[in-house]
């Protein structure tokens, strides 16, 4: 609308006397406008990529601030919670077809509690018998992903499987002078959800309580009774379940394949290194940050050399923040 | 004389592994050219290729051994510095073809051609001259670690957090090389090489010329890290592995050793991978995907960080099961790889090196309480890892 008025004045503000002066300030205040409605549309992107982000690295946020443990098979729950929605589309096209609109609602608590459980078997397999050594628990938990990406390879073949969209995701609506698709405003509302929960569960529940005392002061909670080995698979799982969560929503933007976690994984470590542990709240303006920036840089430097740009940004932040944004106050000298 | 000088700067381990390397230097290359393919001994061109890439594999190892088991900075982008050595070796590879390319073009490599370039871009100058490509080699690595290091040792991220600031480090390269602007051919990389040097890429004498150089090579970098991790220096290393904070207290700037042996790996590690260029042929963006750089990492796990010798045997041994795997049980050589990084972890911390070594302390335990003669054999098993203190070598 406002472009095609631009294309009708462009020729006019040529013109000598006050029609070409009025056609001039017509333009420049069209122009701004549409400069405006972009910046707009920038930040609404880039809230939308900030949400994937978010769902992608709360997970890993709540175990490595607890445990202080990267997890990098992070990515690899994500995917399960992806392939979790494939199949409970699949039960439901055979068995309930007229369920199908429901199915990622039907999708989210099974991801959960299926990323959830594998995260608790890791947890009580593998990674507590690392504790106190966190670049092993590092290579270890790489071994992890890359076993689950063969399995899921093996199992579902290498090729992309078909996650279908219910009605109420698919389409789009007008906004003033941009297009927005339901999907892209669906995973903003779902991951403030998610977040919100999160953080009820932090902070009001029993759980929560004992998570953050943990975080802060590991050997004092463990004085104190509380039994931290419990806390720890219990946050892995809860870590793991939120991946698992996140896949559900990625399922609906994403391609569903066995290399859908890798493509997040170093994403995510980077909102988490810039928000910093401890504080879910650092989390989500990391990755909001995130998101608007890499949104704001593509279009002058390009989708890639925007990346680029962000990755540089963050390992110069890191040297102003070694502990990111929201750093937990202590006195250690050793992390 | 020498015999004796080495041994100052070398344990006898470590003697053993170059004494081998310059023998295998010496035999490989002659059982390829000088015994007749019928032997039963003939070592064919295509293995020397193959052995090659291997020792290539463990000069990488010894680079990551060096920061990773001597000073305790775990990185996670070794790759980087290797695929960059590459890069630069491919450059005057690909200046060498010279007029012989698809568009016989004899200043411009083909992609250039190919984009509808004009002409050769700045940071192509000077890679027709070998000299200039093997200074490259070290320089580019080199001056990006230091950059890299200075910022983030000197801040003190440690950690994790710096494995994961590496890890996008190489994954920041990956994406820039993806880049057919970038001018190292984008994707599709550098490849179709010809000559090095004046000689054949594809001829066996150049083949097992390139063996040599890198068994040598590597035998110089055993003998580089012994003569770091026994110096003086290198004891402070092993402290700042083990207590960095006690080690900054002491009065130490632990930033700077760590820079120094940070950016003395990345030179190795860009020199390993510019003798791995020519011998596999091809460099592309792929070398600086974040999973080779964790896979560079297992080899040191597997055959014992900590000591020089290990990560030779691990890199080897994993990339021998890696090409047979991969060609006779595709589906499992991830399984076993990712087995392989969680049973190492659990079971190996010390790798294969670190269980001999544990093995050899029982042993010699038990002769000992037969001995009934109380040489505690603690000292002994630790001077594996860590350099009992003795005289330093005049300076």
């Amino acid at each position: 609308m406002a472009a095609k008025r631009l294309v009708s004045l462009t020729p006019l503000a040529t013109v000598q006397g006050p029609v070409g002066e009025a056609a001039s300030t017509a333009i420049a205040s069209i122009n701004s406008e549409l400069e405006l409605w972009n910046g707009i549309q920038n930040i609404i992107y880039g809230l939308s990529l900030g949400s994937v982000l978010l769902l992608a690295a709360i997970g890993l946020a709540i175990t490595f601030g607890v445990m202080g443990v990267i997890n990098m098979a992070h990515g690899e729950m994500v995917m399960i919670g992806a392939y979790t929605t494939f199949v409970v589309q699949q039960i439901i096209r055979v068995s309930a077809p007229g369920l199908f609109d429901y199915s990622l609602l039907i999708a989210l608590p099974a991801a959960f509690l299926v990323s959830g459980a594998i995260g608790v078997v890791i947890e009580r397999g593998i990674i507590r018998f690392l504790y106190g050594r966190p670049l092993e628990t590092l290579l270890a938990t790489w071994g992890i992903s890359l076993v689950l990406q063969q399995a899921t390879r093996s199992w579902f073949g290498a090729s992309n499987v078909q996650v279908g969209s219910p009605s109420w995701m698919s389409g789009s609506f007008d906004v003033g002078m941009l297009t927005l698709t339901w999907s892209r405003l669906w995973i903003i509302v779902f991951a403030l959800a998610v977040f919100a929960t999160l953080q009820l569960v932090l902070k009001k529940t029993m759980l929560g309580l004992r998570m953050r005392a943990v975080t802060q002061n590991r050997r004092m909670a463990s004085s104190m009774g509380i039994r931290t080995p419990w806390v720890d698979a219990l946050t892995f799982g809860l870590g793991s379940g939120i991946a698992g969560i996140a896949g559900v929503a990625l399922s609906q933007i994403d391609n569903v394949s066995p290399n859908l976690g890798q493509g997040y994984i170093i994403d995510s470590f980077m909102v988490v290194v810039f928000g910093g542990v401890g504080n879910l709240w650092g989390t989500l303006v990391g990755a909001m940050s995130l998101g608007i920036a890499n949104k704001f840089l593509e279009p002058f430097a390009g989708a890639v050399l925007g990346k680029i740009f962000v990755l540089v940004l963050i390992i110069l932040f890191i040297q102003k923040r070694p502990r990111g944004l929201f750093a937990l106050k202590g006195r250690a000298i050793e992390a | 004389m020498i015999t004796q000088w080495l041994f100052t700067h070398v344990d006898r381990r470590g003697a053993f592994a170059i004494a081998l390397l310059v023998a295998i230097a010496f035999f490989v290359p002659v059982l390829n050219l000088l015994v007749p393919e019928t032997s039963a001994l003939h070592v064919p061109t295509y293995l020397v290729s193959l052995l090659g890439k291997y020792l290539t594999y463990a000069l990488l190892a010894v680079a990551l051994d060096l920061v990773w088991g001597f000073c305790g900075i775990l990185s996670l982008g070794h790759g980087a510095f290797f695929a960059l050595g590459g890069y630069a070796m491919g450059m005057y590879l690909m200046r060498q073809i010279g007029p012989r390319g698809v568009y016989a073009n004899p200043v411009l490599p083909d992609f250039m051609v190919f984009l509808n370039w004009k002409e050769l871009p700045w940071f192509w100058y000077g890679f027709d001259n070998f000299w200039f490509a093997a200074l490259m080699v070290v320089l580019v690595p080199g001056i990006l670690a230091f950059g890299f290091g200075w910022l983030a040792f000197r801040s003190r991220v440690t950690g994790v957090y710096l494995s994961i600031i590496t890890q996008a480090l190489t994954y920041a390269l990956l994406l820039a090389f993806f880049r057919n602007d970038m001018g190292f051919g984008g994707n599709n990389g550098l490849t179709d090489f010809k000559d090095i040097l004046g000689f054949n890429v594809q001829a066996g004498t150049t083949r097992s010329a390139l063996f040599a150089a890198t068994a040598l090579f590597l035998a110089l970098a055993v003998f580089l890290a012994s003569f770091i991790i026994r110096s003086k220096l290198g004891k402070v290393l092993v402290g700042v592995r083990d207590a960095e904070s006690r080690m900054r207290f002491l009065g130490y700037r632990v930033e700077r050793y760590k820079l120094f042996v940070w950016t003395i790996s990345a030179m190795l590690a860009g020199i390993a991978g510019a003798l791995y260029v020519p011998q596999v042929g091809i460099i592309n963006p792929s070398e600086f995907e974040p999973a080779n750089s964790i896979e560079a990492v297992i080899w040191v796990a597997v055959g014992g960080r900590g000591t020089i010798i290990g990560p030779i045997l691990g890199a080897v041994l994993v990339n021998f099961g890696k090409t047979y795997f991969t060609a006779a049980f595709p589906e499992i050589w991830l399984f076993a790889l990712g087995a392989l990084f969680i049973l190492v972890t659990l079971f190996l911390p010390k790798g294969i090196l670190g269980l001999y070594g544990s093995w050899q302390a029982r042993r010699a335990t038990r002769a000992a309480l037969k001995d009934d003669d109380a040489q505690p054999p603690l000292v002994k098993q630790s001077s594996r890892l860590v350099p009992a203190p003795e005289p330093q070598a005049a300076e």
